[in-house]
């Protein structure tokens, strides 16, 4: 069991259950690879997947992984909502509530709105991205697979590069990473490292190059146009001659380095496509295990019967 | 709170009378005759004098808060003049100065009027003021004469920053022959970049934009400096950092004329308060770091910073209900104000409790030009009678305001008015 009952970050999250997670995982992994890819783990379980921000990966990973659980789902979002009519928080949730559901899966743009959204209700609430605050399950996906790849996570050396202020993906990162014993070098352009972040256990670099020598994985970020237009940084072109993960770059480094992205990825601009697609990416592999991973945190968190694998 | 007519005679007795005007503390007991002064120290009075046992309490001036928003007219819903008033009493405070960014703003001679005629028969005392400009759009002046004449005591346009430093220099100018003190809400809009909270470790780690230490700096240093030009009275409000402070220190050496306050929330709290993004820590300007709050008691301690002022900023449940980013800024502040800052300036910090009464009487009056001997023979009435060493657990129930959004509630304060004699009324607070 896990010593938490909500997952809303991996600020202060137990390494032990970080851990824990991340070995259920492996054996969900195992059944996605099966031609009858569901147990019945989660039966009569219902979740809410709530989403407030649009969201196609995530929100797919989590319905597939509550779906190869046999839960019962809803999927609601801000779209084709009651948001849009102007029905405050507090309301939604304890509607929601109302209908005795067991965990909701929640994205909202508002840093700590899952943590609000556990003072409303007694359901077990996921993560799945507060804002520019946490997106632990991301985080969570990214360690099995350097765990996958590597054989380990404690004392390896990973790279985070890119728009590291307004990434819930960096923040739940690093967090996890410090907790399992990996050492962070977080890399973009000063307008884009948030303040004080080195009191979080990391180093900053603002040389891409020296990252690359020095990571043995690295996890690149999408950067974000609209960052542009508030002039955190100049220009594509500019961006992507600094801190573009191109095969040119790759090319000067003797070593091999693992590539991962959280996706969407805007290839050519952050990443190269022949990055993105050679045998050093594992992209695709973050896909399947976000799948396995928001198996095994459904399957802890919700208390599912006896793992069948 | 049982706030009843003042018995015609009335004695305080047994208390420690301190004045906030000499620093002094004594045992006596103060004779009120009629609503007015008729004797502190060693009093005479006839049999039928309704005598109040102040044994082990303090009996000192009423407090006066020079920065409230009692949100009349407009915002009727999250307090009127009548509920903030209540809400003062209960914090032993007897004067409160209204801030303009009403609706419609105080922002003409006869908004100024409309709130002094509807105050007038309140518990307190309720002063008014105006807006620097029209509309608090920070670009014409408005008629300060007349509003000054109708009742304003300062101007400000208190939550919008005087943006235009011309325009602070006019206000200025323009405030030194209107003789009354300007207030601007001192942060650099375009350095305060939408930040939510105090910029720093915790910023960044609740994912939350920051607003760093310098939007309200170089804004207070440019307010000085333009100040000092003028040569008028500055009044700079809820000061909240480091670099303020030394701003103020260094410009207060060069005798140049200005005033500072600083609320009891940047006193009590810090940033690291924030971790359970609780709506009713959001304010403006954010509590700041662990060093910021010891520079602000520091300056206080030395005189940098002449008074302490709530800011009390009533909003409604539902607006402090809404996710961090969206709940508005502001915190109440007037029911909690003495039991937060005793704890942390008197209990934690060593300050003398004279001092920091004069923080909130004399000190404040005098920067809007009130009376300040309020001991004076003759004198209405504005008493306030403290146990400045009960251990409370604030609650709910204590809140007097019609809006309940304080960060204080289920904390434990230091020190509680007991009694507050105003405007001939008498609040037994309990």
């Amino acid at each position: 069991m896990l010593k938490q009952r909500h997952l809303l970050g991996l600020e202060g999250y137990p390494a032990e259950d970080i851990q824990t997670i991340i070995d259920t995982a492996f054996g969900f992994r195992e059944v996605l690879d099966r031609p009858i890819k569901k147990v019945p783990s989660l039966q009569g379980k219902t979740i809410v997947n709530l989403f407030y921000e649009n969201s196609t990966r995530t929100r797919i990973s989590f319905e597939l992984a509550q779906k190869r659980l046999s839960a019962d789902t809803v999927n609601f979002s801000a779209s084709t909502s009651s948001l849009k009519k102007g029905e405050s928080f507090k309301d939604t949730a304890q509607n929601i509530e109302a209908m005795k559901i067991d965990a909701i899966v929640m994205r909202h743009p508002s840093p700590g709105a899952s943590l609000h959204m556990t003072k409303h209700v007694d359901a077990i609430v996921i993560n799945a991205g507060d804002g520019t605050h946490e997106h632990p399950t991301q985080a969570i996906l990214d360690m099995m697979s350097i765990q996958e790849k590597f054989g380990k996570i404690k004392g390896l050396k990973i790279g985070i590069i890119g728009d590291i202020s307004h990434s819930r993906v960096a923040l739940s990162n690093i967090h996890g990473l410090i907790a399992m014993g990996a050492e962070v070098t977080l890399c973009g352009p000063p307008t884009l490292i948030p303040p004080n972040i080195e009191e979080l256990g990391v180093n900053v670099s603002y040389n891409v190059d020296e990252v690359l020598d020095w990571a043995d994985a690295v996890n690149v970020l999408r950067i974000q146009m609209e960052r542009m237009g508030i002039g955190l940084f100049p220009s594509i072109r500019e961006y992507r001659n600094l801190f573009g993960i191109t095969t040119e770059r790759l090319q000067n480094h003797e070593k091999e380095i693992v590539i991962m992205h959280p996706g969407p990825m805007n290839r050519g601009t952050e990443i190269d496509s022949s990055v993105a697609d050679s045998k050093n990416a594992i992209i695709l592999d973050q896909v399947l295990n976000g799948v396995a991973s928001r198996m095994a945190i459904l399957y802890l968190l919700l208390g599912g019967k006896q793992l069948e694998v | 709170m049982n706030v009843t007519k003042q018995p015609k005679t009335l004695v305080l007795k047994g208390g420690t009378i301190v004045d906030p005007l000499t620093k002094k503390s004594y045992p006596g007991d103060v004779l009120i005759k009629d609503g007015k002064i008729a004797g502190v120290g060693e009093v005479m009075a006839d049999k039928s004098a309704t005598v109040i046992d102040c044994s082990g309490k303090i009996v000192t001036h009423g407090f006066c808060d020079i920065h409230v928003h009692f949100r009349e007219p407009g915002r009727e819903d999250k307090e009127t003049l009548s509920t903030g008033s209540r809400a003062a009493i209960a914090g032993g405070f007897t004067c409160v100065c209204v801030m303009p960014n009403t609706t419609p703003p105080l922002d003409s001679p006869e908004t100024i009027r409309y709130t002094v005629e509807k105050a007038e028969n309140l518990p307190v005392y309720v002063h008014p003021i105006g807006a620097v400009t029209k509309g608090q759009k920070g670009k014409e002046l408005t008629e300060m004469a007349a509003m000054k004449r109708e009742g304003a005591v300062a101007f400000s346009d208190d939550g919008v920053p005087i943006s235009d430093a011309t325009v602070m220099r006019l206000a200025l100018d323009y405030g030194k022959m209107v003789g009354a003190p300007v207030i601007n809400h001192s942060e650099d809009v375009g350095l305060r970049n939408d930040g939510l909270m105090n910029e720093g470790a915790f910023s960044t780690k609740l994912g939350l934009p920051g607003n760093p230490d310098i939007a309200e700096s170089t804004m207070v240093n440019r307010d000085i400096e333009i100040a000092k030009i003028a040569g008028s009275n500055l009044h700079i409000p809820h000061t909240s950092t480091q670099k303020s402070v030394e701003h103020i220190r260094r410009m207060k050496k060069q005798n140049i004329h200005i005033t500072a306050e600083v609320t009891p929330h940047h006193l009590y709290f810090t940033d690291a308060d924030l971790v359970t993004y609780d709506t009713n820590l959001k304010v403006a300007p954010p509590v700041r770091s662990a060093d910021d709050k010891k520079a602000l008691i520091a300056g206080l301690k030395d005189g940098t910073i002449d008074c302490i002022a709530t800011d009390h900023a009533p909003h409604t449940i539902e607006d402090k209900e809404k996710t961090f980013d969206l709940a508005p800024f502001g915190m109440i502040g007037l029911e909690s104000c003495f039991g937060a800052v005793n704890k942390v300036l008197v209990k934690e910090s060593g300050w003398d409790v004279e001092s920091l009464i004069s923080a909130m009487t004399v000190n404040p009056r005098r920067i809007m030009g009130f009376e300040t001997d309020l001991f004076s023979i003759g004198t209405k009435a504005e008493i306030t009678v403290l146990d400045t060493t009960i251990e409370w657990r604030f609650t709910e129930e204590d809140i007097y305001s019609r809006s309940k959004n304080s960060p204080y509630v289920g904390r434990t304060l230091v020190g509680k008015p007991q009694l507050t004699l105003s405007k001939g009324m008498m609040a037994e607070i309990g």
